[in-house]
């Protein structure tokens, strides 16, 4: 990919990835209603909500809180920007993980305890994903010799068929990153609420706005990554992702919220056998069956 | 090359001078001072010197040298006996004698000893780890200076023994030099011993009771690692192998087996892996400086420094790879014990813990990536531990304790130790610092090998997440400010907390430098083949370091002064000071906030436990694989 | 945009009540009236919140709670008194504890009366009170 391409790739995903995340959770909350047998609200009520968010009055615990929040948004969208233009894959998932950590430190910095319980929480939350985010960059590795999403973008064959368990962790790890239950435990969204609403306890107005906004951020860079498996059939893979959606706003409405320990403890198990049980069997099928 | 001998020659003679006029306090604070400048200038000379980090060979005429080696090393064993048959200790002793026996069946047994034509050696890695003794030990000396009068003040029942502290200091740096220097083995092993002596009695320092029951749990320990390399001495002298480490590196790999093995368990205590790893943990009892220059950036990386040193012996074998599980297992547990620990010196023992072990897997995988992976672990684990121990000891001095949670807002109460605290956290797991550059390295170099070893280090790093995470968040967690510490940090310590964060920076922007200039020539001479830098990812780190260092600029942002301050949610039930609440039976009450441990997950007992078993069974395979 | 009347985000607050009201408010979101029509979602924070809806009547024990309340939400903000407790007191005004409605502690925008309100008479108090929260926005805009 050359310069050009790279820079227009970038200004895309800084433009487009806000939209069609916004989009999509317009879509997510209308179809979260109708399985409640609601109405909902309108498809661009997410929009609404941002813009209202940035007119509000900036109130705060104390003044460093929008450093921390600037971070999370920055470091959230350079990792963006790395995968969509095809960089390293395990510079993509540190440079997410930096982001979450501004975030949980902009949390422990409101020194509150509700923000102080969903900051523990969040970071429970990124143990609990980042062993499969790291892996599946391994898996992509093991299949296609290559972390530059360039290359593995490019690659002719489904990947999705060599790496089903990598697929199916990555789904699992989604509904944490997409804040969904039964793994919401450090903030929700909708009108689901415990412990207050943990991490974001005490960010308001324009600062919850960058919290959003650094989300749909990253749930498009999070769809990027289950792209990747689908990626030389575009209409499968648009398929693919919409049915993963659909699936992880079923699970939000018929679950309860888990303890914590089952959160860790399940996407720790999950990602060791569906994860690294497909990269193992792929280690040994490469080397022809001979350990 | 009279520069190393000069660096070898002078932390000894200084350790001599300070033990000869050390009673002096303004005399001996002088000399401490100007020695520590002096190892530290002699270090950068040395790169001056040799900038293009071609290897270079010492050979020396004097046939009364290798005999004056042996003397010493009859003294050290010596005086080590003397100090386990004193401290009534029934295994030292017993290993101090089996190590004496072996090294005597090597030197009097009638084997023609293997002649070594240069005894001392200087190449690109030894360089690397030459400057982290010169730079890091001399600033660790430095801070020494001022930290340790306060720690006197703090612990009077520590009887004052300052003099021979500093001379044991001098005597270690002296001894470090000569170890990353020799290529004869038994050289190495002189200096080996040493160091293991230093460590004893910088751990026993404190004189007490559990001072020195820690001591001598890291001398049996370190004992087992020594009777182990003297055993490979003795196995090389009867099979007529050679000595000096150039050859042994270039031998057929399946030749050197067994003293590749012994020598890589000596590696193993010294690095504190499992199962040998409880030493270091008992050794935080020393002051704080011994714990940053012995126990986290030097001596445990002389442990690592073997390994990368056979790291082409390793490379491809079952050997290496059992090593490698050893060292990957290590980091995996000790870095999910981090979680349950709230003494910050214990996580950060845990912490070196497991990235020596990581610097083991890399190592021990030994493909050039790996080991380019392997040396970049530790020069920023160097840099960045030291620092946070130093920060760390500072912090206890003006709080008065070790504990995280009693570190809730220094970011208020202290603010420059704490930003020295948040550099050297940073530096230990965030991306684009140092650690994480080369942990990103380490995965991609351990792809090449059994895919368990990445997978469990992807495991093991997300629990160093957790763990460093929390503690920033509780320095910066401004719940209440209690009153202002006393004492006043003395000079020396901020000196040193000053640049070692400046560096733990520095080397972030510095590494693809480092890594042309010093990484690149080494992997060169040993491999033909070295790691080529992809260029987008280095643009990329670099620009986040430039944001990282820029955000704090965005706190200047004028429109702020719209700002609302307010209280906190509480659920309404605030009380005017922010830090107090109605409680639901009426009264005020002081809000407190604690962090998670996770006990029932990462408890330390059950893990350690496991730990202890999986790398036991990983060491009865080694034993089964390498038949002498 | 009238971008506050198509984003009310509310917090609930119980001040002292027989829950009637509490129960009818909660009544709102269900699928039957399904408030969220409206985009409006019940936070349970203030500091996300744009209204405030009260029920029940004051007194002394969760008159400093109310306060706190009100002055952690971020302008523009305003606040609904629901049922008839929460607009004058009601049936509780002459009890020795009762400091009164709503509005002997914080500025009330819009009374729903009703014993208990119904889930209609809510909704409308809340639209109502978007007017008034668009008109605040205004407001706050032109200050300085």
């Amino acid at each position: 990919m050359n310069l050009t391409h790279a820079i227009l790739a970038a200004l895309l995903y800084i433009v487009a990835a806000p939209v069609l995340a916004g989009l999509l959770a317009g879509v997510d909350r209308i179809i979260s209603a109708r399985m409640q047998a609601r109405i909902g609200p309108p498809l661009l009520q997410p929009f609404y909500d941002l813009f209202k968010l940035f007119q509000k009055e900036r109130i705060a615990v104390n003044k460093t809180g929008h450093f921390f929040l600037l971070g999370y948004l920055l470091f959230t969208i350079i990792a963006g920007v790395e995968f969509f233009i095809g960089g390293d894959l395990l510079i993509v998932i540190f440079a997410l993980a930096l982001g979450s950590v501004f975030f949980v430190l902009g949390a422990f910095a409101a020194g509150s305890p509700y923000s102080h319980i969903g900051a523990e929480r969040e970071l429970i939350q990124l143990m609990a994903s980042e062993p499969m985010l790291i892996l599946s960059a391994m898996g992509f590795y093991v299949a296609t010799g290559s972390f530059q999403v360039h290359d593995i973008w490019s690659r002719p064959d489904l990947l999705i068929v060599i790496l089903p368990g990598m697929f199916a962790g990555l789904v699992y790890v989604l509904t944490i990153k997409l804040r969904k239950s039964p793994f919401d435990l450090a903030t929700s969204h909708h009108a689901h609420q415990e412990i207050v609403k943990g991490i974001t306890t005490e960010f308001s107005g324009p600062y919850l706005a960058v919290i959003e906004l650094a989300h749909w951020y990253e749930t498009i860079l999070l769809l990027g990554f289950l792209y990747l498996f689908f990626a030389p059939w575009p209409w499968l893979a648009v398929l693919a992702l919409a049915a993963v959606y659909f699936l992880e706003i079923l699970a939000d409405n018929t679950n309860a919220r888990l303890y914590w320990q089952w959160v860790l403890r399940s996407s720790w198990i999950f990602t060791a056998v569906a994860g690294a049980g497909n990269l193992v069997v792929l280690y040994y099928l490469s080397r022809g069956g001979t350990p | 090359m009279n520069i190393v001998l000069f660096l070898i020659l002078f932390p000894l003679a200084m350790a001599g001078l300070i033990a000869l006029l050390g009673g002096h306090v303004g005399l001996r604070t002088a000399l401490v001072k100007i020695g520590s400048g002096v190892v530290a200038i002699g270090a950068l000379v040395l790169l001056a010197l040799n900038l293009q980090g071609e290897t270079q060979w010492l050979r020396f005429d004097w046939p009364w040298l290798q005999k004056a080696v042996l003397g010493l090393d009859i003294l050290v064993t010596l005086i080590l006996l003397v100090i386990a048959v004193r401290g009534r200790q029934i295994t030292v002793t017993a290993l101090v004698i089996a190590q004496a026996a072996l090294i005597g069946m090597t030197e009097f047994g009638g084997h023609a000893h293997a002649h070594v034509e240069a005894p001392l050696f200087i190449d690109s890695f030894s360089m690397i780890m030459a400057h982290i003794v010169g730079v890091i030990g001399g600033l660790i000396v430095w801070h020494a200076v001022g930290y340790m009068p306060h720690y006197h003040h703090h612990h009077p029942e520590v009887p004052g023994g300052q003099r021979w502290f500093f001379a044991t200091i001098y005597l270690f740096l002296g001894a470090m030099y000569a170890l990353v220097f020799s290529n004869h083995l038994s050289w190495l092993f002189l200096a080996w011993e040493v160091t293991t002596l230093c460590s004893f009695l910088l751990i026993s320092y404190p004189r007490t009771p559990e001072a020195r029951h820690n001591a001598f749990l890291a001398l049996r320990l370190n004992m087992l690692g020594g009777v182990a390399f003297a055993g490979a001495l003795l196995y090389l002298a009867k099979t007529g192998g050679p000595f000096a480490l150039s050859e042994i590196i270039r031998s057929a790999p399946a030749s050197m087996l067994v003293p590749v093995l012994l020598i890589c368990v000596a590696g193993l205590t010294k690095a504190a892996q499992m199962p040998f790893s409880a030493w270091l943990l008992g050794a935080m009892v020393a002051p704080t400086p011994v714990s940053a220059l012995l126990h986290s950036s030097t001596m445990v990386k002389a442990g690592v420094y073997v390994f990368v040193r056979f790291a082409p012996l390793l490379q491809n074998t079952v050997m290496g790879l059992l090593l490698a599980l050893i060292g990957v297992t290590t980091f995996l547990f000790a870095s999910c014990i981090a979680i349950s620990q709230s003494n910050a010196k214990r996580v950060l023992a845990y912490s070196t813990i497991a990235n020596l072990g990581l610097i083991v897997t890399c190592a021990c995988v030994g493909n050039p990536q790996a080991v380019w992976a392997a040396i970049l672990l530790i020069i920023f684990h160097a840099v960045a531990k030291a620092l946070l121990f130093i920060a760390v000891g500072s912090a206890e001095h003006s709080i008065g304790s070790r504990d995280i949670e009693d570190m809730e807002g220094l970011i208020e109460r202290r603010p420059k130790t704490a930003l020295a605290i948040l550099i050297g956290i940073a530096g230990m797991f965030l991306a684009p610092f140092g650690m994480l550059v080369s942990k990103w390295a380490a995965i991609e170099a351990l792809m090449k090998s059994h895919p368990i070893l990445p997978v469990m280090v992807a495991f093991g790093s997300s629990a160093t997440l957790f763990f460093w995470s929390k503690w920033m968040g509780k320095i910066l967690s401004t719940v209440k400010g209690p009153p202002p510490p006393h004492g006043p940090v003395s000079m020396e310590e901020k000196n040193a907390m000053f640049f070692l964060s400046l560096l733990t920076v520095g080397l972030c922007a510095a590494w693809p430098f480092i890594s042309s200039l010093s990484i690149k020539p080494f992997l060169l001479s040993y491999y033909g083949t070295a790691v080529e830098l992809n260029r987008v990812t280095i643009v990329i780190m670099s620009s986040m370091l430039a944001l990282i260092v820029a955000l704090p600029l965005s706190l200047l942002y004028k429109g702020e002064k719209k700002l609302r301050i307010t209280t906190p949610y509480l659920s309404g039930a605030n009380v005017l000071e922010r830090d107090l609440f109605t409680a639901s039976i009426g009264g005020t009450k002081p809000l407190a906030i604690r962090s998670y441990y996770l006990t029932e997950f990462f408890a330390e007992g059950r893990l350690t436990r496991m730990g202890l078993a999986a790398t036991i069974a990983l060491l009865a395979a080694l034993v089964m694989v390498v038949k002498p | 945009m009238k971008l506050f009347q198509k984003s009310p985000w509310i917090i609930h607050y119980d001040g002292a009540s027989c829950n009637g009201c509490d129960i009818e408010v909660l009544a709102c979101l269900t699928p039957r009236y399904d408030v969220e029509r409206f985009g409006i979602i019940n936070t349970g924070n203030p500091k996300h919140a744009d209204i405030l809806l009260i029920t029940g009547y004051i007194n002394e024990q969760s008159q400093p709670v109310v306060r706190t309340i009100y002055e952690q939400m971020p302008e523009p903000k305003v606040v609904v008194a629901i049922g008839i407790c929460a607009t004058s007191g009601g049936i509780f005004r002459e009890c020795y504890n009762t400091k009164g409605g709503v509005d002997s502690t914080i500025p009330v925008d819009v009374y729903v009366p009703g014993c208990a309100a119904r889930p209609e008479s809510i909704i409308d108090g809340v639209v109502q009170a978007l007017a008034i929260l668009e008109r605040k926005k205004k407001e706050m805009a032109a200050r300085p």
